[in-house]
């Protein structure tokens, strides 16, 4: 099941970039499957591809051949709108710098993606603090961001990101602006996220000890996967 | 929370830049405000106009007198109801500086052409009527002096003077006129043309306009023709519109108000277009980034325009509702010194309507570039991904 249905299928993804007159190709015919309820680190020097991936998964950047699926669903030939749409009920996004509302408290940056759901308003808090919770921020709620460290602030984005409940967590460089005990806050939280509630996670991380948390390593280099292998 | 409490949110996150700009935009529409009520009240004789009641006045301009003997020859002209006449006194009360507004009028026949603006109690009109040297004065003149029936009044004139070489007339106030509606002002005095023309040094027999009511609108052309031909190469030709045309080219001599209200506004109002359209862009400037989280979460590009759009729709709703209603109270506060000038001084219902109307336009335009460059972002671009 898992392998014939994965969480992510990539199908002779190809990828370029057009700066001035010079052509650069990030990826050619690219093949990747990610089985459900995996963690995946993805690594690689910069201008890998590695973010490249991740905006393909969620959506936010187009490829300009092959196939992308998530779930069973092909979102290559979806419109703009319909790709907005799916993105709210289907991916989490966690960033390295956060982007947190600076205006907002932890609690309505958390509750953002449900303004976008039929969820009533008592619904949508009971959801908001579940989700708060589950990152360890109950006692936070009525904070913004400007009043939290950066390890709170980032785990209010994974609050965020979860909220809606995906299917998918994409993750650039979680950890990439935390000191090392907050990284591993982070981090033993995206593995509780995927261990207990089964959240598909593709982290991108420079950070081999980051890396390190994730079920399998990644590397890409020059828009190929030339290794993989489990994670310590 | 839903999209307008982040809209609100979004709007004062940086509150000194907000509050100047609601500023900027609560003095234009201050402006608007007071000048549109101005204007309001320059044409609201216009407005008011009946529609088959006609002006006859001296060919050369509405100063230049026509003799009474024309009062007779228009009553008898076929398709008029009703002829009146009246003679601008140029009055004053105790001090040149107390302008009145004060009529010498035909008794018999005005308030019948008015009937449809003015009543006065018919004790008080057979009062009038008995007394040549009696006034009736409207309500809002009476209620400014304090003045009530009975009263002996001395009512002077900065035109004209009386054989004896004196200029007050002293006049005994029969009744009070009273509008039939909100809007009628009522702050003038009229009194008795027999009584004015049997006094003054000058100009005997003369009258200044008459003022004829037709069977109906449909008889207007035909009736000003008639009664322009009668008079047609005599010492004193004529000219007769309709009253709406007559209140026109009247407010026409203080200078094209809609042409000023047009400019002083239309120059606010650019420049504050350009204020704070370039305010509004560099505030989405500064929230690319967020622009792009919120499409990343699912924000579709329509669902982003209509924020940005309403971020400065509510911007211009915040300073022109209050700019309106403090224009409101300078009309409150100036109308009693105004009132000769401009009676009808006032920020009404409908303009409050147009300014809303401009408000929303204004914020339209200064956000619409801003919101389409919002709604096309492209997330990698604006999260510096690509």
């Amino acid at each position: 099941m898992t392998a014939e249905h994965p969480m992510v299928r990539l199908a002779g993804v190809s990828k370029r970039f057009t700066k001035g007159k010079e052509t650069i190709s990030i990826f050619d015919h690219l093949d990747l499957a990610i089985p459900r309820g995996d963690f995946i680190a993805v690594m690689g020097p910069s201008g890998s591809g590695k973010t490249t991936l991740l905006n393909l998964l969620g959506g936010i950047d187009r490829a300009d051949a092959g196939e992308i699926a998530v779930a069973d669903h092909r979102i290559d030939g979806l419109s703009e709108g319909e790709l907005a749409a799916w993105r709210a009920a289907n991916i989490g996004f966690i960033f390295q710098f956060y982007n947190l509302m600076p205006m907002l408290t932890a609690a309505q940056n958390v509750e953002l993606p449900l303004l976008l759901t039929r969820l009533r308003s008592k619904e949508r808090a009971e959801r908001v603090h579940t989700a708060l919770s589950v990152v360890g921020l109950a006692d936070r709620v009525k904070h913004r961001p400007r009043e939290m460290s950066g390890g709170q602030q980032q785990r209010v984005a994974i609050a965020r990101a979860i909220v809606s409940d995906p299917n998918l967590l994409l993750c650039d460089e979680p950890t990439g602006d935390l000191d090392r005990q907050s990284a591993d806050e982070i981090l033993s939280i995206l593995q509780l996220l995927n261990g207990e509630l089964g959240k598909t996670i593709v982290m991108v991380t420079h950070d081999p000890a980051a890396a390190n948390y994730a079920k399998r390593i990644l590397h890409l280099d020059k828009g190929r996967f030339v290794e993989r292998e489990l994670a310590a | 929370m839903n999209d307008f409490d982040l809209v609100r949110k979004n709007l004062f996150r940086r509150k000194l830049r907000a509050s100047l700009m609601i500023v900027s935009i609560l003095i234009a529409f201050m402006i608007f405000g007071v000048l549109a009520g101005f204007y309001r009240a320059f044409t609201a004789g216009e407005d008011r106009a009946a529609a088959d009641r006609m002006i006859t006045v001296n060919k050369i301009n509405f100063t230049q007198p026509m003799p009474i003997a024309y009062f007779n020859r228009v009553r008898a002209v076929e398709g008029v109801r009703q002829v009146t006449f009246a003679n601008w006194f140029g009055g004053y009360y105790q001090d040149p500086k107390n302008f009145i507004m004060a009529l010498a009028i035909e008794p018999n026949t005005y308030f019948d052409v008015y009937r449809s603006e003015f009543e006065v109690a018919p004790e008080q009109l057979q009062a009038f009527l008995r007394d040549r040297g009696s006034a009736v004065v409207g309500e809002k003149l009476a209620a400014k002096w304090g003045w009530k029936v009975g009263d002996r009044i001395p009512l002077n004139s900065n035109i004209f003077s009386q054989k004896s070489g004196g200029h007050s007339w002293d006049l005994t106030i029969a009744g009070i006129v009273k509008g039939k509606a909100e809007h009628v002002d009522t702050n003038f005095l009229l009194f008795q043309y027999a009584y004015f023309d049997e006094t003054r040094s000058f100009g005997k027999d003369t009258i200044g306009w008459m003022i004829l009511q037709t069977a109906s609108p449909e008889n207007n052309d035909r009736v000003a023709k008639t009664i322009d031909a009668m008079f047609a190469n005599s010492t004193a030709e004529t000219s007769t519109d309709t009253e709406k045309a007559f209140g026109k080219a009247f407010a026409a001599q203080f200078g094209n108000i809609a042409l000023i209200v047009l400019l002083v506004v239309g120059a606010a109002f650019v420049t504050i277009l350009m204020i704070v359209g370039n305010t509004m862009a560099l505030s989405i400037r500064e929230r690319t980034r967020e622009i792009g989280v919120l499409k990343t979460l699912g924000f579709s590009g329509p669902r982003i325009l209509t924020m940005v759009l309403g971020e400065s729709v509510l911007l211009a709703l915040l300073g022109g509702i209050p700019g309106l209603a403090i224009a409101a109270l300078i009309a409150v506060a100036l109308r009693n010194s105004l009132a000769n000038v401009a009676p009808a001084f006032a920020v009404s219902p409908a303009i409050a309507l147009q300014g809303v109307a401009l408000m929303i336009a204004l914020g339209l335009i200064t956000g619409i570039i801003p919101a389409l460059n919002a709604m096309r972002l492209k997330i990698a671009t604006a999260l510096g991904r690509g």
